[in-house]
């Protein structure tokens, strides 16, 4: 429920400037996800912007009031940790029930905001156990439904798929789509560096790197139209064919980037790039080529799950020009 | 085959042999405090009398019972005392960041290195200037400050394995400092507190230098003061016989309190090591 602004929000620890100026307005009820490689100062803003740690220089704004000095429990906030985080000598009823009883709430009214996110996340039947008897997915939901209990303004995740396992990632990623969807007027934050969860959870998503934004649009935009190389090389799976030298020379570029699903095999005379098949992935639904035309790196096409080609064919490919992508010394699009 | 029985056999005797030296002089005064007369002087293995005389003796003087409440009030409350200034003294030195942190750790651990004849007159002139002489406070005060420095290294040491996140958890959900410590770490934190917890007492149960020398009076007496003062019926006697069964009385609560909580101890000493 709250508009958040950061306004050129700086971090060191020591001398080492960790959080380089980041100026960023986060929407009311938006899902914003962070997310860029690892070390990049991702979880630091996100502690930041929890209230955990303090902001060495900038502005902080949760609907046009300034928070850079309130604490973490009068910000509105809840955060999910990485590692669940549970208290692990209390049940789950008072993992869930610990924040709203320290506030002295009124006993019958934790008693029912507890059992209504409970039920929300089907954790119902689990509230006499202690967390080390529940598996991991259990005590990822316990961890979300102690934050939706604080009823908060802000949604903060860090990384909290990272220790499921593959199955489990998906179901619970699809929880927290949900849940989104449930509670429209929450803002969520979410922090991860796998851009897949990035893609599909995300409104709008801001890249991280080295401290500083990189860019920040819908996943369509990014996707569509980075603004550096960086971007264009970390969202998508796989990534994005980067080609340098002649073969960017020829289209007026440095660095020439275009996605595997942008090139198709064609007739040898419309043929703009020529090589070998060195390698084919078969995933069932497509057929990822791997194609040496003499580039640093081999050309990645993707063709339908039934149009493979046999390692060696001699193949020719052709771009869609509209979909290319023409990067100039600075690594910015021309 | 005949190679892993030479080598159990070697093993087992090993065992044999340091239980015998470690647990022997303990097996010798159980044995010397249930017999009487000159029995106690004849040296022997094997039980040869049988009596309750000594016990009757320790038990019928008022003033070792006095002694043995002395110890206990004392123990006790260094103990509660010396947790509770270590459990709040590790949460500071192990999460909170301060200039100074590591210095002050290696100070207290070293602190713990003076053999106590060395500060023994500093804290004579301590307890004066307080004026606790010969009252069990003065003994409190010695026994806490020469706990404190072990008890807080281990809680600490402890302390700093504890997740941070769920400190962290208990911050965002409003959790004071205290609360913390109270709510959320302690529950995590009883088996190191119940390892230290014993040591300290027996410690302050069995101290002998300061409880000799800051007290004067018998009422004021610790339990190791008492035995070793013990008279027998001239001066030229040393009663044997009643100091082995006041020895036995006074250390047997104390075997037992480790066995029920042995399990505690040895969590507690690895604990840190594996999450849980
Ligand atoms: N308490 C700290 N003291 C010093 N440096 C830190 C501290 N916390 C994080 N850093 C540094 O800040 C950088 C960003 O860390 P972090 O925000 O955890 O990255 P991410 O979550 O994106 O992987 C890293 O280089 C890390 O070493
Ligand atoms: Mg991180």
């Amino acid at each position: 429920m709250a508009r958040i602004e950061l306004k050129n929000v700086r971090k060191s620890y020591g001398a080492v400037e960790v959080i380089k100026g980041i100026d960023l307005d986060i929407r009311k009820g938006e899902f914003m996800v962070f997310v860029g490689p690892s070390g990049c100062g991702k979880s630091t803003l996100l502690r930041l912007i929890s209230g955990l740690e303090e902001i060495t220089d900038g502005d902080l704004l949760f609907d046009n009031e300034r928070v850079n000095n309130v604490v973490p429990s009068k910000r509105g906030i809840a955060m999910v940790f990485q590692s669940y985080a549970l208290y692990p000598h209390m049940k789950v009823y008072d993992n869930m029930a610990f924040g709203m009883q320290l506030s002295k709430s009124n006993p019958k009214e934790i008693e029912a905001r507890v059992r209504k996110a409970a039920e929300m996340l089907q954790i119902d039947h689990l509230l006499d156990r202690l967390p080390k008897q529940l598996s991991g997915g259990q005590r990822q939901r316990v961890a979300i439904g102690r934050a939706i209990v604080r009823d908060p303004r802000v949604f903060l995740f860090d990384e909290p798929l990272s220790n499921l396992d593959a199955a489990l990632r998906v179901d619970t990623r699809l929880e927290i789509a949900r849940l989104n969807h449930d509670m429209e007027d929450v803002t969520m934050i979410y922090v991860t560096h796998d851009q897949v969860e990035a893609m599909t959870l995300a409104d709008r998503i801001c890249v991280l790197r080295d401290g500083k934004v990189e860019q920040v649009g819908t996943p369509a935009e990014l996707y569509e139209s980075p603004n550096s190389v960086f971007v264009a090389g970390f969202i998508g799976s796989p990534k994005m064919n980067f080609l340098k030298g002649s073969f960017a020379a020829a289209f007026d570029c440095t660095t020439l980037g275009i996605r595997p699903e942008h090139i198709s095999v064609v007739d040898e005379a419309r043929g703009i790039w020529r090589g070998k098949v060195i390698h084919g992935e078969n995933l069932g639904s497509d057929y990822f080529l791997f194609v040496e035309i003499g580039a640093e790196a081999p050309l990645v096409v993707r063709r339908d799950g039934k149009e493979g080609l046999p390692v060696g064919a001699e193949i020719a490919l052709a771009p869609e020009i509209p979909n290319l992508h023409r990067f100039g010394p600075d690594d910015r699009p021309v | 085959m005949e190679r892993y029985v030479f080598k159990t056999t070697l093993f087992y005797m090993a065992v044999v042999l340091i239980v015998i030296v470690a647990v022997y002089p303990f097996y010798y005064a159980i044995l010397t405090s249930f017999e009487t007369g000159t029995a106690i002087f004849n040296p022997n293995v094997l039980p040869e009398a049988f009596s309750l005389a000594n016990y009757q003796a320790v038990l019928s003087k008022g003033a070792f019972i006095r002694s043995v409440g002395n110890s206990l009030l004392i123990a006790g409350v260094t103990v509660a005392f010396a947790l509770l200034m270590a459990v709040t003294a590790s949460y500071a030195l192990a999460r909170v960041r301060f200039r100074g942190r590591g210095l002050l750790l290696m100070t207290i651990l070293a602190v713990s290195m003076f053999p106590q004849i060395a500060v023994l007159s500093g804290l004579y002139e301590l307890v004066n200037l307080f004026g606790l002489y010969n009252s069990p406070f003065a003994l409190i005060l010695s026994y806490t400050i020469f706990t404190l420095p072990f008890t807080v290294w281990v809680l600490t040491t402890f302390m700093r394995d504890l997740p941070v996140e769920i400190e962290e958890a208990a911050i965002v959900d409003g959790a004071t400092p205290w609360v913390i410590i109270t709510r959320v770490f302690l529950p995590l934190l009883w088996p190191a507190m119940v390892t230290t917890g014993l040591l300290a007492f027996i410690g302050a149960w069995n101290e002998f230098l300061f409880a000799l020398t800051f007290t004067i009076s018998e009422t004021q007496r610790t339990v190791p003061v008492a035995i070793a003062l013990l008279s027998g019926a001239s001066q030229q006697e040393i009663p044997w016989g009643t100091i082995m069964a006041a020895s036995v009385l006074v250390t047997v609560p104390l075997i037992v309190l480790v066995l029920i909580f042995q399990r505690k101890i040895v969590a507690g000493l690895t604990a840190g090591g594996v999450k849980g």
